[in-house]
């Protein structure tokens, strides 16, 4: 569930196709996303799980699984 | 509310997302019914403002790399032909390089130095410059600053000093276009959540920080200053050149 509204989100922000978008999926390496897009995703996400991701957090952050983890163990949902 | 911009010709300058606090501008201005043009800056935001932009009827996007005299000198052709009179600028872009937002402001290169005034400073000279001859019946031009443009805010650094020069700006653009009717304001917001504020660095600490500190007990948003900026762009301030008005909860007021 939160790996697909993530998916979507990733989807929109970056312009790729979902079925590119694999837990295994690096931001910068596969999915060809630069510094600017990643603070629009954590942006988007932080807006769509009503969550705070702090920079330190947001930077260690490279894969989608990354993402998913740490919205399942940060978010108020 | 509604018509306090009818047929007024608004352009704005700086909107790269949802987020922008330029965005929130337009909103304000749409409200209050003007005819806005947007411009963005570059290959990379063009899909996303011209999808944002899309949503306003009658709305009209040219890009403007302000670094560029060119690309400032077609901007302001294309609105001559294409809308005739000015009554509006928005101001609301700035740049420095990531790394200078952090740590030591000596450390500053001479090269992120000459960037952050060349876009966040200078650009404003230009922009005005070019925006007068079509500002045949007065007007209002409105940019955005940060207190750390007067006081020493930690990590802001080379971006404090631009904002300095930004201000500083806008008193001596006052002076010049007063007598056209034409009155130079900046609104010095507090920290809002957008791309380019968390570039510095932590800046949602600051955030929270701020929140407790401020007279207001809240963080101000792009809407808050999107009224404000509506405000200045309107009749209603007809009396207000060369100020810098805080957006910031009462930030500015605390010891």
């Amino acid at each position: 569930m939160i790996f697909e509204k993530v998916r979507d989100i990733i989807v929109e922000q970056l312009g790729v196709d979902p079925e590119e978008v694999t837990l295994d999926s690096k931001f910068i390496d596969d999915l060809g996303a630069d510094s600017l897009d990643i603070v629009e995703l954590i942006m988007a996400l932080e807006e769509e799980f009503d969550m705070e991701i702090p920079d330190e957090d947001a930077e260690k952050i490279s894969t989608v699984g990354d993402v998913v983890e740490y919205i399942k163990a940060h978010s108020k949902e | 509310m509604e018509n306090l911009l009818k047929n007024k010709n608004i352009l704005i300058m700086g909107v790269a997302n949802k987020w922008s606090i330029a965005w929130g501008i337009a909103q304000s201005c749409l409200k209050a019914g003007a005819n806005l043009i947007f411009t963005y800056q570059g290959e990379r935001t063009r899909d996303a403002v011209q999808e944002l932009v899309s949503g306003i009827p009658g709305a009209l996007l040219y890009p403007c790399d302000v670094t560029s005299d060119q690309e400032i000198i077609d901007l302001f052709d294309n609105l001559k032909r294409n809308v005739g009179v000015l009554h509006g600028v928005v101001h609301s872009l700035a740049f420095a390089k990531k790394e200078e937002l952090a740590g030591a402001y000596y450390n500053t290169s001479r090269e992120g130095y000459l960037l952050a005034q060349n876009i966040s400073a200078y650009s404003l000279v230009a922009v005005a410059r070019h925006a007068l001859p079509l500002m045949t019946e007065g007007g209002s031009i409105v940019t955005l600053t940060y207190i750390g443009g007067e006081r020493a805010v930690p990590n802001y650094n080379v971006m404090g000093v631009a904002k300095a020069a930004l201000e500083c700006s806008v008193k001596y653009l006052a002076v010049d276009l007063g007598p056209h009717n034409i009155r130079v304001n900046a609104i010095s917001a507090g920290p809002i959540k957008t791309i380019a504020a968390r570039g510095v660095k932590n800046f949602s600490e600051m955030l929270k920080t701020y929140e407790e500190k401020v007279p207001l007990r809240r963080n101000v948003d792009q809407s808050d200053v999107g009224d404000t900026a509506l405000f200045l762009l309107s009749h209603l301030s007809r009396g207000i050149t060369g100020e810098v008005i805080h957006v910031d909860a009462g930030y500015h007021i605390l010891g």
